[in-house]
């Protein structure tokens, strides 16, 4: 009896421990491989380490501790302030032409449209693709030898000039263009359940009131997006801070270094140049910056539903 | 969060609704476009597009650019066309995405189910671990795939997209799961039923939805990945937005923009095609990835 009885224990015992037995190893993987690798690139950011892996022939470490002379080194660097630079012009267009359209095209999808299911899932399909076709795509729809301006040029008008992604002053705005291509549809869609979720009978009686359209949408609708705002924010702030592979489809920072962001600026020291501690340095401060955008919304989004 | 119809309160005029459906018209063509761009030169003799011909249909139509984007073009240093890497994709997919979802499952219902102290800030640091630039672990990384000798393959890439993979399928389950009812759970639990019992005859059997929407969102997330293919397989074993970028960026000869937009068509279809047959869940997984209700 009692053997039975401990035996029962140990097997409640052993269900107690189970839950967290099965979530540990993927708990020990976020730990080691996302946050251990972060403690060890910010390591590296303090170093003066050039070469993989970082230990000579022997076994000693190629490296010194140089503190934090590496971020000294890294806003120094034209190349890393342009990088900046164009991530400011980059975000902040990309941002909110992405917004305006999203909420544009879900304000009028959400006028009872006939063809809505037709029209949504024109909209939201770039979603689906790789930043890599989009920017094969693109480069070579505004290719001056061969896309717009040439077709233009068969059309007739023989003096249109459209240089833009070979253009210093101008291939920046050529990524922007892809990047709202291809995220914007996706916006429209976070506005447009928003709308959708907005209670009808408060517009009802603003309507008896006299109100007119735009007020409705002015006063009452839109303040009511605040949600869907914040979320497209976000989203949006983190995607573009990520921006990598559509800078490299469609111009590998070029042309000279007018399209390279914080992302390709990384890629290259780091692979290209073997600047391990630059190089981690640039990733350290992409991760603040998104941490700083990211950190008090899930904070807030996990803390409310509890 | 689905998107359905309903009434608006909103009454619109005749001539403002012929302005809304060409607006909404004139957007759509502006996301056909690339599309179309892509499409139409994939299937025209090269002479037709450089000789200012791209938005026009082929006068010639040929899919000779699709079979020399599949198997004989210059990818890189060797002529292999695109198809190694396609299957490379594949091989690096499957994998990836059944592990991270059943990973996803579990983690779901353990944090919603079998609640412990500190669950949700462990959750919350699972789920940061979606948002992080990649770029922040691209050095240990390296450093950990040579170290563990599969530095360079399809089974390093496998590991590397469970692992930043797990924190959305996490999500997707947890949030599934919360709305579960427990009192389920705890009557079988009564009735003598285990951990892995209850997870397998109760939790599992309904959770269809959320299963193809995780499966679904990695799928699309991991074919589409650049930068961890760039980093860790750039060569033989590099996966399809490698090797296109390699096929569209090669210095070599006449660019061949024809076989650059057929191998575009190609990288792009298994999840165009997915996006097609289950569009629905695709949105769904987007919605709830950015907010998280």
């Amino acid at each position: 009896m009692t053997i039975a009885q401990s035996g029962m224990d140990s097997r409640t015992r052993l269900q107690g421990w189970l839950p967290k037995l099965v979530l540990s190893p993927s708990v020990a993987m976020v730990f080691v491989f996302v946050y251990g690798f972060i403690l060890f690139t910010v390591y590296v950011s303090f170093t003066d380490s050039r070469i993989l892996p970082f230990v000579g022939k022997s076994g000693e470490p190629a490296f010194d501790l140089i503190g934090l002379s590496n971020y000294q080194k890294l806003f120094k660097l034209s190349h890393w302030e342009i990088a900046l630079t164009n991530m400011g012009v980059f975000a902040g267009l990309y941002i909110i032409i992405c917004t305006v359209i999203g909420l544009f095209l879900a304000i009028l999808l959400d006028q009872k449209i006939r063809g809505e299911g037709v029209l949504r899932p024109l909209y939201l399909y770039p979603m689906a693709l790789s930043f890599i076709v989009t920017g094969t795509a693109w480069k070579w729809f505004l290719d001056p030898g061969i896309g717009v301006e040439s077709i233009i040029h068969t059309w007739g008008w023989e003096s249109f000039s459209f240089d833009w992604i070979k253009n210093r002053d101008f291939a920046i705005y050529t990524i922007v263009m892809a990047a709202v291509w291809q995220t914007s549809g996706f916006v429209m869609a976070m506005f447009l359940a928003g709308l959708r979720g907005i209670d009808n009978e408060m517009l009802k009686a603003a309507q008896i009131d006299g109100a007119s359209n735009w007020n409705l949408y002015r006063r009452i609708i839109i303040p009511q997006l605040r949600p869907a705002f914040l979320s497209a924010f976000v989203i949006l702030a983190h995607l573009a801070i990520k921006t990598f592979d559509l800078v490299i489809a469609m111009t590998s920072g070029g042309p000279g270094r007018a399209t390279e962001l914080p992302a390709t600026f990384m890629y290259s020291y780091t692979f290209g140049r073997n600047q391990m501690g630059i190089g981690s340095s640039s990733a350290v401060i992409m991760l603040m910056t998104i941490a700083a955008i990211m950190v008090p919304y899930l904070y807030s989004e996990l803390r409310e539903r509890k | 969060m689905a998107i359905s119809s309903q009434d608006t309160a909103i009454r619109t005029g005749r001539i403002t609704r012929t302005f809304i459906y060409l607006v909404l018209m004139l957007f759509a063509l502006f996301y056909m476009l690339p599309l179309y761009v892509m499409v139409v030169n994939s299937l025209k003799p090269l002479s037709e597009i450089t000789g200012g011909g791209m938005m026009a249909l082929p006068q010639v139509w040929t899919i000779e650019p699709w079979l020399k984007a599949w198997s004989t073009a210059q990818v890189g240093v060797q002529a292999t066309g695109l198809k190694p890497y396609f299957l490379n994709s594949i091989l690096m997919v499957v994998p990836a995405v059944a592990i991270s979802t059943m990973l996803g499952a579990l983690n779901g219902y353990v944090l919603t189910k079998w609640r412990f102290k500190g669950d949700t800030l462990l959750f919350g640091f699972m789920l940061f671990a979606c948002f992080i630039p990649f770029q922040i672990v691209l050095i240990p990384m390296a450093m950990v795939l040579g170290k563990l000798g599969i530095s360079g393959t399809t089974a390093g890439l496998v590991l590397v997209h469970v692992v930043y993979g797990i924190g959305f399928t996490t999500l997707y389950f947890r949030n599934y799961y919360t709305v579960f009812p427990t009192e389920l759970v705890r009557a079988a639990q009564i009735d003598g039923a285990g951990f892995f019992q209850i997870f397998w005859r109760i939790l599992l059997p309904s959770s269809g939805p959320i299963a193809v929407v995780s499966v679904i969102w990695q799928f699309t997330n991991i074919w589409n990945d650049f930068i961890f293919g760039a980093s860790f397989a750039s060569g033989n074993g590099a996966p399809m937005t490698v090797a296109l970028n390699n096929l569209v960026q090669s210095s070599t000869g006449v660019k061949e923009f024809n076989i650059h937009f057929a191998g575009a068509i190609l990288a792009a279809f298994p999840t165009l095609l997915v996006y097609i047959v289950a569009g629905r869940y695709f949105v769904r997984g987007l919605m709830a990835g950015s907010v998280k209700g």
